[in-house]
């Protein structure tokens, strides 16, 4: 049965088609919110009105140590819920509602607020798990569990802005003028269907990965199995969701660097590894062999936003429209090269990103400091799955026929 | 005693066609037709029909066609004339039944029951005649986790040895014995053109087929023929036969007539014996043990080569199949209900063992629930009838499918189902020279290349129509496949949606 009267993002596969637009300052000046609105708002033929958001790098200086949770609420009881199970498992530093504008053509937006938070230390303690881990699975517990609450961002100093609307409205709705980040990604999506749900509108973000995608995967389900392997809840069903849970586990749980998982994802196609001398070609065919259900496959162009800087990445066959342009410490990225120009017009260095070929665009300190370091990956220790060890039997899952 | 036995077929000679030519004579190894000379006349004792269809297909003028014995039962949909007849065999000779080819009886087959996906609008297909489209596949264990340094492009974690296929399909297992070199010799020759592997079966390695040992995945069964330490060593990977889908549970037994010089010399046994493979291996009576085998071997070869094991799909096939990829195999084989054999108990053949596309679906799935199936590699077989059932079941989890009677139907074979009585006439099933002369292994052998590669050309078009150009991307993808008329039950357990949901 379903859980919502109308089918929701998560009971149903939608497949959207999209806009896409990035920009970053490598020096990580920041720059308020005026520029990517006006870039997302050119291409508002590519969106349909349900669907739209941002996300935003750099916003919360003042509390860069703490979890910045930006959760949605449909009612009182929601929160209540939620601000107890918060109060379980952090410590929350400041708790508001996040600022908003009433806008005509946005109907029924949910409640949104912000929490600044540090898990609790004695439980993570107990949990023996990383402050990652921890706060990842407290996001999917409420995610999965709380009726009418949703975690729309989790990372440290960034945030997603997101909800049902054009994103130009959706964007003045949240004021994103006022926030000043020095990475900017938004999104403006043209569902097939209508979801009509403020959680299932992108950017789709987990801790510091906030991802913004334009296509529709064929591989989906080949990826979601995959992923779902090692813990994660493919709840919304959405690409989005499992290319940055894919994205997680290749860079945060096995430890390659970005562009490493990027070119996983989009591996190298055999005619070309097989013209390869011996040695990079067991590296390719290493590669392809362990991570065969980590390649995604289909029509996509996507921007992954982190803690690093962006990452701009297009299917291997190019079938999904990424363009990129640059000036000075600037790097901008538009489905469009038009959305590009109206905020720059005198962008240098314009071109297509190729399919299959990450561009990696990494904060002038990230790039200083990945260059010291070693270019082998640290993958975290990999937990064995979790097996009932209790004194208990293990509850069957049968259906019980009334 | 009178026997009771009826004919099967009815052989039809078009009089106004037939020119008494004497090839139908001279093509039927069981003796049913006679040119009469004297009466000017060809004759049929159709009882010895077995309706192999070669004196059809050999005919110049046509003239032959074989029918149903036109006998009709009682009406009975208990006791059938098939069921009578069984019985009248049985009070016959006091013997088990023996039949061949997989199970004939109507049990559902799931492949005609899942449907496949294509692009449109939101998603481009992909045309494969413009674009790659991968269908190379590795096989062996695989870390979880790989280990590289990213800036010297160089692997750090060891990779464990992996078998290189260009098409995901590669030959089920029929030994030297069971068919004839030649039959061996062909699919020898088509796997190295293809870029797939032939599988020996428990017969030994031929030394006529030392130059494709690398194409060959070498098969330790119970009864061990033909296994020494060269023989492991030829091999590109090597198979533990723990059961078959055709005969779960028992062994098998090759006659002693079959055992000719070439054959003994090949299985390492003395001529005229018959080479009998015990139902378990003696060594193998519970998973601690297929361990020790399954390194054994590994030792034997170095760990140079990838082991595999092979169960027949049965009740627990899920849990068992965990149970060996803890146990170290680098490659499980799930081997279904309708799988081939060359001779198998009829009752065994026709009642024992589940559908393979239950099995694979669940064992794929568990493995998953264990976190245990990207580490190791899992090949569906038992009855792949086409391109089509090809994808199913990689879209239902496999990474490869073994298929032995499409193949050999490509040879000639016209699934008679009586490999057993060792008088095949298409030189497949037999020892005899003069019916084995008949396959001539170059011929046949471009029959299985043309056969696969047009599977392989299907498979594409298909995968381009999904919008999906590496098959990486399509396994285990099972949101590719609808399932049509199928109950709630057999949905959960496939993992699919039904159509139109």
């Amino acid at each position: 049965m379903l859980k919502h009267n109308v089918p929701r993002e998560g009971d149903v596969r939608i497949p959207s088609g999209c806009a896409i637009a990035g920009m970053m300052d490598k020096s990580g000046a920041r720059h308020d919110g005026n520029d990517i609105l006006k870039s997302i708002a050119l291409m508002h033929d590519r969106s349909n009105g349900l669907g739209g958001g941002f996300a935003a790098y750099g916003i919360y200086p003042e509390y860069q140590d703490l979890y910045a949770f930006h959760i949605m609420y449909e009612s009182k009881e929601a929160r209540t819920a939620t601000e107890a199970y918060l109060d379980t498992y952090f410590m929350s530093e400041k708790q508001e509602r996040i600022p908003t504008e009433n806008v005509k053509s946005i109907k029924n937006p949910p409640d949104v607020w912000r929490y600044f938070l540090a898990p609790h230390p004695v439980r993570l303690n107990m949990s023996e798990l990383d402050e990652d881990e921890y706060t990842m699975q407290h996001v999917f517990h409420i995610n999965a569990v709380i009726d009418g609450a949703f975690v729309s961002s989790s990372g440290k100093n960034m945030g997603a802005f997101k909800g049902v609307g054009f994103p130009e409205d959706i964007g003045e709705f949240y004021r994103i003028q006022d926030y000043k980040a020095w990475a900017w990604t938004a999104h403006g999506r043209f569902p097939t269907n209508t979801p009509g749900w403020w959680g299932g509108a992108h950017p789709f973000t987990l801790l510091n990965w906030s991802v913004v995608h334009n296509g529709e995967i064929s591989s989906y389900d080949t990826n979601r199995r995959y992923v779902e392997q090692y813990g994660y809840d493919c709840e919304l069903q959405t690409d989005t969701e499992v290319i940055t849970y894919l994205f997680d586990l290749l860079a945060r749980r096995h430890g390659f660097s970005q562009e490493m998982a990027a070119h996983i994802m989009t591996a190298t196609a055999w005619s070309e590894i097989d013209k390869m001398e011996p040695e990079r070609a067991a590296f390719e065919t290493a590669l392809r062999t362990v991570y065969s259900p980590a390649l995604v496959n289909g029509p996509f162009s996507i921007i992954v936003g982190s803690d690093e800087g962006l990452l701009a990445l297009n299917d291997r066959l190019k079938l999904r429209a990424l363009m990129v342009a640059e000036k000075g410490d600037m790097v901008y990225l538009a489905s469009e090269q038009a959305a590009i120009e109206i905020i720059c017009p005198d962008a240098e260095n314009v071109r297509a990103i190729d399919g299959g070929v990450p561009l990696v665009i990494q904060l002038n300190s990230v790039a200083e400091r990945k260059l010291a370091e070693s270019a082998e990956n640290r993958p975290e220790q990999i937990r064995p799955p979790r097996h009932h060890t209790g004194v208990v039997p293990p509850r069957r899952k049968e259906v019980v026929y009334a | 005693m009178l026997d009771y036995i009826l004919p099967r077929y009815r052989v039809e000679r078009d009089k106004d066609l037939c020119i008494h030519c004497g090839v139908c004579e001279r093509s039927c190894a069981n003796l049913v037709h006679h040119v009469d000379e004297e009466l000017d006349r060809v004759t049929a004792d159709h009882i010895k029909c077995v309706n192999c269809q070669r004196c059809v297909v050999m005919c110049p003028t046509r003239a032959l066609a074989i029918t149903k014995w036109p006998q009709v039962g009682n009406g009975s949909n208990n006791w059938t004339l098939d069921a009578l007849q069984d019985i009248a065999k049985q009070a016959q000779t006091g013997a088990v039944l023996l039949s061949s080819m997989g199970n004939p009886e109507p049990f559902p087959i799931y492949w005609d029951h899942l449907l496949l996906n294509a692009s449109q609008v939101t998603n481009p297909s992909i045309d494969p005649l413009r674009e790659p489209m991968e269908t190379r596949v590795l096989l062996g264990s695989r870390p979880n986790v790989l280990k590289v340094n990213e800036r010297e492009h160089k692997t750090i974690t060891k990779m464990p040895p992996q078998i290189k296929l260009d098409v995901p399909i590669m030959f089920s297992a029929m030994s030297f014995g069971s068919i004839s070199l030649n039959a061996q010799m062909s699919l020898a020759m088509a796997a190295k053109e293809l870029g797939t592997y032939f599988n020996t079966g428990e017969g030994g390695l031929h030394k006529d087929l030392e130059p494709y040992a690398d194409r060959a995945i070498v098969q330790v069964a119970s009864g061990r023929f033909g296994v020494d330490p060269h023989y492991l060593n030829a091999g590109a990977a090597i198979e533990i036969k723990i059961g078959q889908g055709a005969k779960p549970g028992i062994g098998g037994h090759l006659p002693g007539e079959k055992i000719n010089e070439e054959v003994s010399k090949t299985r390492m046994i003395p001529q005229g014996t018959d080479a009998i493979s015990p139902a378990p291996h003696h060594d193998i009576y519970s998973i601690e043990d297929l361990r020790q085998l399954i390194f054994s071997l590994k030792e034997a070869t170095r760990y140079t080569k990838p082991v595999a094991v092979k169960i027949a799909a049965v009740h627990n096939a899920a849990a068992i199949v965990s149970g060996m990829v803890r146990a170290g195999a680098d490659i499980v084989v799930l081997d279904g209900f309708r799988g081939g054999t060359g001779a198998a108990p009829k009752r065994i053949r026709d009642n024992v063992g589940i559908p393979i596309e239950l099995a694979l679906a669940s064992a794929d799935q568990r493995l998953r629930e264990e976190g245990l199936r990207s580490t190791v590699s899992l090949v569906a077989a038992g009855s792949i009838r086409s391109s089509a059932d090809v994808i199913r079941a990689i879209a239902l989890g496999a990474d490869a499918v073994y298929c032995a009677s499409a193949p050999l139907i490509a040879l000639g074979c016209h699934q008679c189902q009586d490999c057993s009585s060792g008088r095949c006439n298409w030189g497949i099933a037999t020892q005899r020279p003069d019916l084995t002369k008949r396959l001539n292994p170059e011929i046949a052998a471009q029959r299985v290349v043309n056969l696969i590669q047009a599977w392989n050309h299907e498979i594409q078009e298909m995968m381009g129509g999904m919008g999906i150009n590496a098959i990486d991307s399509l396994r285990g993808n099972r949101l590719m496949l609808r399932g049509v008329g199928l109950n709630e039950k057999e949905l959960e357990i496939l993992g699919v949606k039904h159509a139109g949901e």
